[in-house]
């Protein structure tokens, strides 16, 4: 008997699904209201940094918090360029100096592994924070600064390039040989680098590519908020967002990422509405059972579901 | 540079000094021996700090008395975290390396959690005391009597602890399994129950700090994360997993950032940040490490 | 002629000396073993010859061409393969994955894919893996641990193979299967320069054997010559004893 639920575990629904969506999110101008745009550009920037950040921290287990810095830098591109230059040269720009800056980070922490390199770029996307604050207030004499509005349609498209081109460059990597290298310095780097594996090249390239649509999605982002701080910009809470999103949905799979970031970002919009003071209490209360029971993130419910699902309809 | 000037620098930096020592074994303690970089541990310097606070305004409770109160209610509050997700966690972990991961991910969660109970509790507004602040008069330089008692009492624990690790026989058992898991197992360490009692007394380390802190500064449920910073700053300063070395780096970070605040006020936190980072990329084993 | 050679190789560690003026060479096709006891430098040498420290002095030779101070992947690429004391595999990847490893990324640099499984599938047969190629790696037992590393490493098309105690934790059953594989990787034409404990093996298939103590070469000659080694039988008294069992 094929019921509604046997369709969608089909093979055929896997790939009919997604051009469903990616139908519906692009015409979604024409039907959906400008709060609902709003609400899934938010989406999109979630996925972008959680997908973004896993390309690098997640197959290689260097667990980076700098996320926060390199989106930072994409606002701030916007911010003082965004008057100057065409909208999309400033969203390029924004991905460019992300990526500049990483390489830079990417060769100066070379040599730190594990807990280290993870403080490591903890400390530098604060530093750049307070840096950057010092200097508004110090020099340029103003803490916030205004952002040249966009049109809402615009930054909605330009968020859903981007998420669409960040999804398939983590694809493209995930399923190559530089992903395949970037799994093997992950189990064992010793082992990779006595296999051939130029490691600490691959880290940084890798590190680097991740941070560029970060910041193009910055860069994006800070049209729709007009006002912008170092406060804003450079906000630990876009480290560790994508850390748990991506711990969420299940660090393994882009799906999973996807997942994950959209799921916790609709669940903060209805906590924020609805209970805005256990907001960012129920997340630490996810994030601890998380980790504790459902260490493969959503995605390792699969496999459960499925059987749970076969024992119940299959006869 | 005038004596009082020099004096006014000095004894502010060993106030600050003394605090940040405490904060900072507090941590080396739960990262050297239990192996969790428990981001939370500012949040439980302000569950001291606001506990001592309520105390004082409700009950009319001594700071300095209510220390025997909170403290080991704190320490049980943490033995108990320890042994019942931080011990999980490791059991399902594969290797040290990832225990470390995922425990620093799941102490972000606890950050979250016990912030916001506080928050609910005590609310967001700013809270302090006065306690004691009559004014005393060092070599020209004037503080308050509270900020004197802090520092002493700051002083006192810490070396009192300093002669329990080098002296006592289970202060020398922590040492040794900080530095090596394994080799203390082998010389009769009883690891299991070392793990969780380190844990502990490294947030009552967090909380006594609290408590002092409580009488000299502003208390909000947000407190916390900027003293889990140094205190991460000082235990890489002294060298991770060497506990009398966190000693040292908080007296160090102390020491210059009230400099630093005295030269250009609202660069001190910037200048840790460029200390922590230079450190890493030149010697990042520490001051003590190897 | 030599394969590798070294030439009075230093190694420093602040005031601990791992190495000490050591100069050894391995000739193409030979089976030489190294050995002497605990903390004698056995795989500080190793780690200096593949990459992972290098040399306070001295010179290290691998085809006529100086290698001294390369780092390990640029080793790996000129045709050196090593397993490790402790065995480094990618746990969570299958068995069949970990010899890819070193095919796609070693000397050869296989390109196509294809090409590459099916190199391994043949390596895995070798070493007597076949069959177990969806396994994970880290669900092996530690004999089969073992020939995955040896399997991962030759599949980078490795001309010398440094083989780091490869015996060690073995049951004597497993140790003479140990023995067999060596002597076909040998025939197969890869030179094997080894490290290892259980004497008995060791002697039993080197064609040469160097023997280092407190990071200096004391002895060095043919398994016969090593056991009647005045030197060598005084830094091991009570080893021959053991070597019987």
């Amino acid at each position: 008997m094929i019921s509604a639920r046997s369709l969608f575990f089909s093979r055929s629904a896997r790939t009919f699904l997604p051009i469903l969506i990616l139908v519906l999110l692009a015409t979604a101008p024409v039907y959906a209201s400008l709060y609902t745009l709003i609400s899934l550009s938010n989406v999109f920037m979630y996925i972008v940094l959680t997908v973004s950040w896993a390309v690098f921290s997640g197959p290689s287990r260097y667990i980076s918090l700098a996320s926060a810095a390199f989106f930072g830098i994409g606002i701030y591109v916007s911010a003082i360029l965004g008057n100057v230059l065409p909208f999309p040269v400033v969203v390029f720009i924004g991905g460019l100096l992300s990526f500049l800056v990483a390489l830079l980070v990417g060769l100066s922490s070379l040599r730190l592994r594990g807990m280290y390199f993870t403080i490591f770029t903890f400390g530098l996307s604060e530093l750049i924070r307070h840096s950057v604050h010092w200097w508004e207030v110090n020099m340029t004499g103003t803490v916030g600064r205004w952002v040249v509005a966009v049109d809402q349609t615009i930054v909605y498209y330009a968020m859903l390039i981007i998420v669409m081109m960040t999804v398939l460059v983590a694809y493209t990597i995930s399923r190559s040989r530089l992903g395949f290298a970037l799994r093997g310095i992950g189990e064992s780097e010793d082992a990779a680098d006595h296999m051939g594996v130029s490691v600490n090249a691959l880290k940084i390239i890798t590190f680097a590519i991740s941070t560029f649509f970060m910041g193009t999605a910055g860069a994006v982002m800070a049209t729709r908020w007009t006002y912008i701080d170092p406060s804003i910009a450079f906000n630990p809470l876009f480290s560790f967002m994508p850390v748990l999103m991506a711990i969420f949905g299940g660090i393994a799979q882009i799906v999973g990422q996807i997942i994950g970031a959209t799921a916790l970002t609709v669940l903060a919009d209805i906590l924020l509405t609805k209970f805005p003071y256990y907001y960012m209490l129920s997340y630490g209360v996810i994030l601890v059972a998380v980790i504790l029971f459902l260490p493969g993130g959503l995605m390792a419910l699969q496999a459960p579901m499925k059987n749970w699902y076969e024992r119940s309809f299959v006869k | 540079m005038s004596l009082t000037l020099f004096v006014d620098i000095t004894v502010g930096g060993l106030i600050l000094g003394g605090l940040y020592a405490l904060i900072a074994a507090g941590l080396s303690l739960q990262y050297g021996v239990a192996r969790v970089l428990n981001v939370s541990h500012g949040e439980f310097i302000m569950l001291g700090a606001l506990a001592t606070y309520s105390l004082y305004t409700l009950f009319d409770i001594n700071p300095l008395i209510s220390l025997v109160i909170t403290g080991p209610i704190i320490f049980a509050i943490a033995f108990l975290i320890h042994n019942t997700f931080f011990q999980r966690l490791r059991r399902a972990s594969e290797s040290i390396g990832e225990f470390e991961g995922t425990s620093l991910l799941a102490s972000f969660g606890l950050l979250f959690i016990i912030q916001n109970i506080a928050l609910l509790f005590w609310g967001p507004d700013i809270k302090g005391y006065t306690y004691f602040d009559k004014q005393v008069n060092l070599l020209g330089a004037i503080y308050g009597a509270n900020r004197i008692i802090a520092l002493l009492f700051a002083v006192g624990i810490g070396l009192g602890f300093y002669f329990f690790l080098v002296h006592s026989r289970f202060g020398k058992g922590i040492r040794a399994a900080a530095q090596d898991v394994n080799t203390a197992q082998l010389v009769g360490v009883n690891i299991h129950r070392m793990l969780g009692l380190c844990f502990a007394l490294g947030a009552l380390l967090a909380a006594l700090a609290g408590s002092l802190i409580s009488a000299m500064f502003e208390l909000t449920p947000f407190m916390g994360l900027p003293y889990t910073i140094i205190a991460i700053i000082a235990v890489v300063l002294g060298g991770l997993g060497n506990i009398l070395g966190s000693l040292i780096g908080g007296f160090i970070l102390g020491i210059i950032g009230n400099l630093v605040t005295y030269l250009h006020p609202g660069l001190s936190l910037i200048a840790y940040y460029a200390i922590f980072l230079l450190l890493l990329l030149i010697k990042p084993t520490g001051i003590m490490g190897k | 002629m030599p394969i590798l050679e070294g030439k009075s190789v230093v190694k420093y560690f602040g005031g601990l000396v791992a190495a000490a003026y050591v100069d050894f060479h391995v000739d193409k096709g030979e089976i030489v073993g190294l050995i002497g006891p605990n903390g004698a430098g056995k795989t500080t040498l190793f780690n200096l010859i593949s990459g992972s420290l290098a040399p306070t002095s001295g010179s290290i030779g691998f085809k006529g061409e100086d290698i001294t101070g390369l780092k390990p992947h640029q080793i790996c690429r000129r045709g050196i393969a090593r397993t490790f004391q402790l065995v480094k595999l990618f746990g969570n990847m299958t068995v069949l994955e970990n010899v890819l490893f070193g095919s796609l990324f070693g000397k050869s640099m296989t390109s196509a894919r294809s090409t590459a499984e099916t190199e391994s599938s043949e390596l895995l047969e070798f070493v007597g893996l076949s069959g177990m190629g969806h396994i994970l790696a880290k669900e092996l037992s530690l004999a089969n641990q073992k020939r995955l590393e040896i399997a991962r490493a030759m599949a980078t098309k490795a001309e010398l193979l440094l083989l780091d105690e490869v015996m060690a934790g073995l049951n004597p059953a497993e140790v003479d299967k140990a023995v067999d594989l060596v002597k076909d990787i040998r025939n197969k034409g890869t030179t094997v320069f080894m490290i290892e404990h259980v004497m008995k093996a060791i002697m039993g298939i080197s064609d040469r054997i160097i023997v280092l103590h407190f990071g200096t070469k004391i002895a060095e000659g043919t398994p016969d010559e090593i056991a009647k080694d005045k030197k060598v039988i005084e830094v091991y008294l009570g080893l021959e004893a053991h070597a019987e069992s």
